[in-house]
């Protein structure tokens, strides 16, 4: 069991990886070890000059002209022979579908557990991970705890918030590897609609749900979002039945915490609320005194929103002309 | 024609649970089970598959306690024949764990062209079983479908990322984890009811299956759980309220501002 020591960081998204370190600079720290990031791609050494200034102790470069677009098995493939090698304590990694499909094969090959979305990591009396992820539809915290080595978890986007990068020592190291041949072949790509790409990383959402019965009456929504500075989203049977959009905000879609979160028209059930839990305000605006988003609302209206919606538009461009 | 394996997990029904208002421990005993919401599509993209080209469905199913009754609920909806692995010594078992369990079961299922799993299971929500699954039997994986098709022993898929689609090929025999777009599951017949009834369920322990129990359970596992607590929302649950629309906006306007979340 001792062997393994460090702490390890892995995100095929740049930005992601700048978070994990900020996750595991703690760790390193209470277990008095090095915290170590892998960098996989093509002419990146600028980049890992760069995790040093924002908290590496250590980067370990796979640098080769083939690694140039992320593919799970090749990438896979490199971690596997790095982990094996070198025996890392713990590893974070971070939570996107492809990264948690990467820490899933990972933890299989080296025989151990995986805990996926973890939105606490910690150091417990014994030395080991304890990590915190929601659960049951967003009903129930687990909490838990690791009995075989490497201790991986997945973390989402802005779980943690990158450092102010600093100049640092720190050790840069490139590796040798041998790149596995993929099994699974990427024939094409589409990308989404724009309204829904980073979502995660609007300071203030406005959320519509069904209460809305058209896809134009979004309208007053998208301009009250532009006049606070920030998107729009909505609940899945949006995007899902209606097809207005591709995204959407839940347990099953994307992971929010603005700073303030508006929701227009909807209900409230758990499996939205398990998306936008984190927000730091919440308003709520449903024509039900009884739904269940009041129950995690800051602010409540009762109210129609096509008569609410535009009128807080126009109240707000009134106070911010003041 | 294609042989289709459906990895079918019985789940609690979450929309069911409830917390102990004294100890905010979620209250386990007596929740309903079912079949997890995910793996229903994946069954139902089964039954599309052999509507089309033929062939069979098998469904595999590892649980501490007797799932016979998503089991047939699946048989229902189209599927041949269920597996059910049941053994006391699961309980503790983490994915690392319950994967080994599955592929040895559908190593003894047998010879198959596709996998089939829900891209998650709508309890735990780890999106581990069909990857971690895939390097045990050591074939493809393909993860977050919403579209399938098969062309003799191709399949093409389109995955669901976060701010694209992409569409991927691969050889069968392969496993794929579906998301919920891919289909709307069918609810069955009386009928089919009906005929599912006399559709064979074959019962496995891990001693069927050669799993020393060391696999399984706490001492099989990499996680261990410690507590499930029901998640704390303080919130300050104001109402606003006002002669009109306009009264209510301005008060909400001004709330915001004050709490300096908005404005300046
Ligand atoms: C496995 C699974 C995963 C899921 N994942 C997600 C997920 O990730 N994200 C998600 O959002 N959903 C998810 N869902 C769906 C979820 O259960 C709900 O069905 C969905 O969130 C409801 O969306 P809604 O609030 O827009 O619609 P509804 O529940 O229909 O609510 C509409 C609300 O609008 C109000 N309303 C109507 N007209 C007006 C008006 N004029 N003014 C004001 N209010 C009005 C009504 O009172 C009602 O409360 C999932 C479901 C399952 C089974």
């Amino acid at each position: 069991m001792s062997e393994h020591r460090d702490v390890w960081v892995f995100s095929e998204n740049y930005d992601l990886m700048l978070e994990l370190l900020t996750a595991g600079n703690p760790l390193a720290a209470d277990r008095s070890s090095k915290l170590v990031a892998v960098l996989i791609g093509s002419e990146i050494e600028e980049k890992a000059h760069e995790l040093l200034k924002y908290g590496a102790d250590k980067v370990l470069v796979a640098d080769y002209p083939k690694l140039k677009d992320f593919q799970i098995e090749k990438y896979l493939g490199i971690l596997t022979s790095l982990t094996k090698k070198n025996k890392p304590e713990i590893l974070l990694i971070g939570s996107t579908k492809n990264g948690k499909e990467l820490a899933s094969r990972l933890a299989t090959r080296l025989e151990t557990g995986c805990t996926p979305d973890c939105s606490t990591i910690t150091i417990d009396e014994r030395g080991q991970l304890l990590t915190k992820r929601i659960v049951y539809s967003g009903n129930a915290v687990v909490t838990a705890t690791y009995l075989k080595k490497p201790q991986i978890a997945t973390i989402p986007h802005r779980a943690f918030e990158k450092l102010e990068p600093r100049e640092r020592e720190g050790e840069i190291t490139k590796v040798e590897v041998t790149v596995e041949e993929p099994q699974v072949e990427l024939v094409g790509t589409n990308r989404m609609e724009v309204a829904n790409v980073r979502i995660e990383d609007a300071r203030i959402v406005v959320c519509g749900g069904r209460g809305i019965e058209k896809k134009e009456d979004f309208k007053p929504l998208q301009e009250l979002a532009q006049l606070l500075g920030g998107q729009t989203s909505n609940t899945r049977p949006l995007a899902e039945d209606r097809k207005w959009f591709t995204g959407w905000v839940g347990l099953s879609g994307k992971k929010i915490k603005p700073t303030v979160y508006i929701g227009c028209g909807i209900s409230g059930m758990i499996q939205h609320i398990a998306g936008m839990r984190d927000s730091q305000v919440v308003v709520a605006v449903n024509k039900d005194p009884e739904a269940a988003i009041f129950e995690v609302a800051d602010y409540i209206i009762v109210g129609n929103l096509y008569e609410i919606v535009p009128a807080i538009v126009e109240a707000l461009k009134k106070a911010l002309k003041n | 024609m294609p042989r289709i394996i459906v990895c079918l997990k019985q789940a609690i029904d979450v929309s069911q649970l409830k917390a102990d208002p004294a100890t905010g421990k979620l209250i386990m005993t007596s929740v309903p089970q079912k079949i997890s919401d995910f793996d229903k599509n994946a069954l139902e993209e089964a039954v599309r598959l052999k509507e089309k080209f033929g062939g069979e469905i098998l469904t595999v199913t590892v649980s501490v306690e007797d799932a016979k009754t998503s089991v047939r609920e699946a048989l229902a909806m189209g599927a041949d024949r269920g597996y059910l692995i049941t053994d006391k010594a699961l309980e503790f078992s983490d994915t690392l764990a319950t994967s080994i369990v599955l592929a040895e079961a559908v190593k003894k299922v047998g010879q198959c062209d596709l996998i089939l799993c829900g891209e998650a299971s709508i309890d735990g929500f780890s999106a581990q079983v069909g990857p971690r699954m895939a390097e045990l039997l050591n074939i493809p994986v393909i993860t977050y479908a919403r579209k399938i098709t098969l062309e003799n022993n191709t399949v093409i898929a389109e995955r669901v990322l976060e701010d694209r689609y992409e569409t991927v090929k691969t050889k069968t025999p392969a496993i794929i984890t579906v998301t919920k777009e891919i289909n709307e599951p069918r609810i069955p017949s009386l009928m089919s009811i009906m005929k599912a009834s006399k559709k064979e369920i074959i019962y496995w322990t891990l001693e069927d299956l050669d799993i020393p129990v060391n696999k399984v359970g706490e001492l099989g596992s990499g996680i261990k759980i410690i507590d499930i607590l029901a998640p704390k929302t303080e919130r300050k649950k104001i109402v606003i309220e006002g002669e009109s629309p306009v009264e209510v906006a301005e008060k909400l306007v001004k709330a915001l501002i004050q709490e300096g979340v908005v404005g300046r």
